[in-house]
């Protein structure tokens, strides 16, 4: 995902001298490498210091440049949190915020380096629009749409390297604010954000061979969330699972429960998120999901649908 | 000296500066906190910021310069000056802190003259940093003046911006620093001894540093124009809190209230007399 997005920023920089980047001390890999040797005065380094780095993006914003800060997901949102409700948000500065490594991706690393509560928190905040894309695709198309808005403050939440594709031919196209059916059926809907929906794939494909026609929906714009889509397809399907590598609370779970009591929808809703629970243990990525009980198997065990 | 400064009148200065803390004054009786004292140590900065240093901003046109306070508690000195060169209608002023009006107790971007939404303090360094590299980047003649408060250098957000305006060479920043010497409860000289000196700070940090009288606009307009340039220029301004009128002077609780009718008078009667 990161290489995605470099290589797309990279590409529309040549053409577009306005656009900027600030980081935090993380090291330019790729196309980012080849951006920073390329502009070297468009590619600041602040250090580790992630209040400059968020004032100064908001500052360059402020005299016409349109730049982006980008960093791993807990110190670009947590660290620096008051300079982003301030800087950017309350004066609606049309800034991406980029954070990788969002949910528990960096496995190894301990709750320090884990945004598990990334999306309730930049939700909360007035203004901020918050995307989380689900494969390299969708970033690229992400990307593209934050370089071409002027309508305020993003939060990117990334992953990291190495994410598949999940989209197919079937799939539709990225719109900002809109749901996006990865894959569409009639009896039970898959809906999350960000890398994790491989496992939702992964659940679609079992419970394909089971019998059931399932949908996966994308939900990679978090805010502003698509009150209207979400509608048809609480109607439209018996059983929605709600997929999310986040805290249980202030997310996609609570926005579809939410959305399921307003339009009055029959269908069942089972919820698998991260726990309210800071993260004591290491390994793969998937090691740390299933510990908090995100796997396929857990899944069907809890869904009695096997 | 730039023909600006140079045609920069010390006597009408004094003026104005005495009529600008009359109508701070004026205001104050309408509402029960407007940050009378921290607007009073910044009046004769703001005043040399805008008249003798700034690109004078003609009608239609905007300037290449820009002014963020970012002591935003130290607006209303802000708002009675672009009140008196046309930026601000008097309707507004009139309007503080009222539901018909637009203008609260910090600046928000967006209104007239307004560069920047602060308050919280901490911020205008990075905003600075950010907007000094930006015209710097695009070429231009541009120059960022911000006028800090001396208690929000306490926050290390300040100091991160400081780094990054001397790795940057941004000698189009130019900062203020109103050191009255007190935050909203005590003398910082007293309380906080480390937080001196403050001269060797910034030039350890990669900046020029001068230090003079902050109520003295012949002193802060030479030091200022003296700069070598080249880097970053923080003059440090030596001011009173509440300067002008005797009670608020170096008195912590006028920071926040507003004075009673009483009180007001004798500020008056004070302020009739020429500010050294």
């Amino acid at each position: 995902m990161r290489n995605t997005f470099a290589e797309t920023f990279h590409e529309a920089a040549k053409s577009d001298p306005h656009l900027c980047v600030v980081v935090a001390d993380i090291s330019p890999a790729g196309a980012m490498d080849k951006f920073r040797q390329e502009f070297p005065d468009r590619f600041i380094n602040t250090g580790v210091a992630e209040q400059i780095m968020i004032g100064m993006v908001a500052g360059m914003s402020m005299r016409g440049l349109k730049p982006f800060a980008y960093t791993i997901a807990t110190f670009t949102l947590y660290r620096p949190f008051e300079f982003i409700r301030d800087d950017l948000c309350y004066q609606n500065l049309p800034v991406t915020v980029v954070g990788i490594g969002g949910g528990v991706t960096y496995s190894t690393l301990g709750s320090t380096h884990h945004a598990q509560e990334d999306v309730a928190i930049a939700c909360a905040v007035p203004n901020l629009r918050v995307i989380a894309p689900c494969d390299p695709e969708e970033v690229e198309a992400a990307t593209r749409w934050c370089i071409n808005q002027q309508e305020g403050p993003v939060y990117l939440r990334l992953g990291k390297a190495g994410e598949p594709i999940l989209s197919d031919a079937d799939s539709d196209p990225f719109l900002y604010g809109k749901l996006r059916y990865l894959r569409r059926g009639r009896d039970i809907c898959i809906i999350g954000y960000g890398p994790i929906l491989k496992m939702g794939i992964e659940l679609a494909d079992i419970l394909k061979t089971l019998s059931f026609s399932v949908s996966v929906i994308s939900a990679h714009t978090l805010k502003p969330f698509d009150e209207e889509g979400i509608k048809p397809v609480l109607c439209q399907h018996k059983h929605i699972i709600v997929l999310e590598e986040m805290v249980p609370h202030g997310g996609l779970a609570d926005v579809v429960r939410v959305a399921a009591w307003k339009s009055r929808a029959t269908c069942r809703i089972d919820c698998f998120t991260l726990k309210d629970e800071f993260v004591h243990c290491y390994g793969k990525h998937e090691d740390i999901l299933d510990a908090h009980g995100l796997s396929v198997r857990l899944m069907l065990q809890a869904t009695g649908l096997t | 000296m730039t023909n600006q400064a140079q045609a920069f009148d010390l006597v009408a200065a004094r003026q104005r500066c005495l009529r600008y803390r009359k109508r701070i004054l004026d205001i104050s009786q309408k509402v029960t906190a407007l940050h009378a004292a921290p607007a009073f140590s910044c009046v004769e900065m703001t005043d040399v910021i805008y008249r003798g240093l700034m690109v004078r901003v003609e009608k239609g046109h905007s300037s290449p310069d820009a002014f963020l306070m970012s002591k935003g508690h130290g607006c209303m000195t802000q708002y009675v000056i672009l009140e008196d060169i046309g930026i601000l209608p008097k309707e507004e002023l009139d309007r503080y802190c009222t539901p018909d009006g637009l203008l609260g107790a910090h600046p928000d971007r967006g209104n007239p003259g307004i560069e920047a939404s602060t308050g919280s303090l901490g911020h205008g360094m990075g905003l600075a940093v950010g907007m000094a590299y930006a015209e710097k980047l695009k070429n231009t003649s541009g120059r960022i003046f911000a006028l800090l408060s001396d208690g929000e250098l306490q926050e290390g957000s300040s100091w991160e911006g400081a780094m990054m305006a001397a790795n940057l060479n941004l000698g189009n920043l130019i900062v203020f620093v109103d050191l009255n010497d007190f935050g909203g409860m005590h003398r910082m000289s007293e309380y906080h001894k480390a937080f001196f000196p403050l001269q060797e700070k910034f030039e350890s940090f990669g900046w020029e540093c001068a230090s003079v009288n902050g109520h003295d606009a012949h002193a802060m307009l030479t030091a200022t124009e003296a700069r070598q340039g080249g880097k970053p220029f923080v003059l440090l301004c030596h001011t009173v809190k509440g300067k002008g009128v005797s009670y608020m002077e170096n008195v912590p609780i006028w920071h926040y209230r507003s004075p009673n009718k009483e009180e007001y008078a004798q500020a008056l009667s004070e302020l009739a007399e020429v500010i050294q």
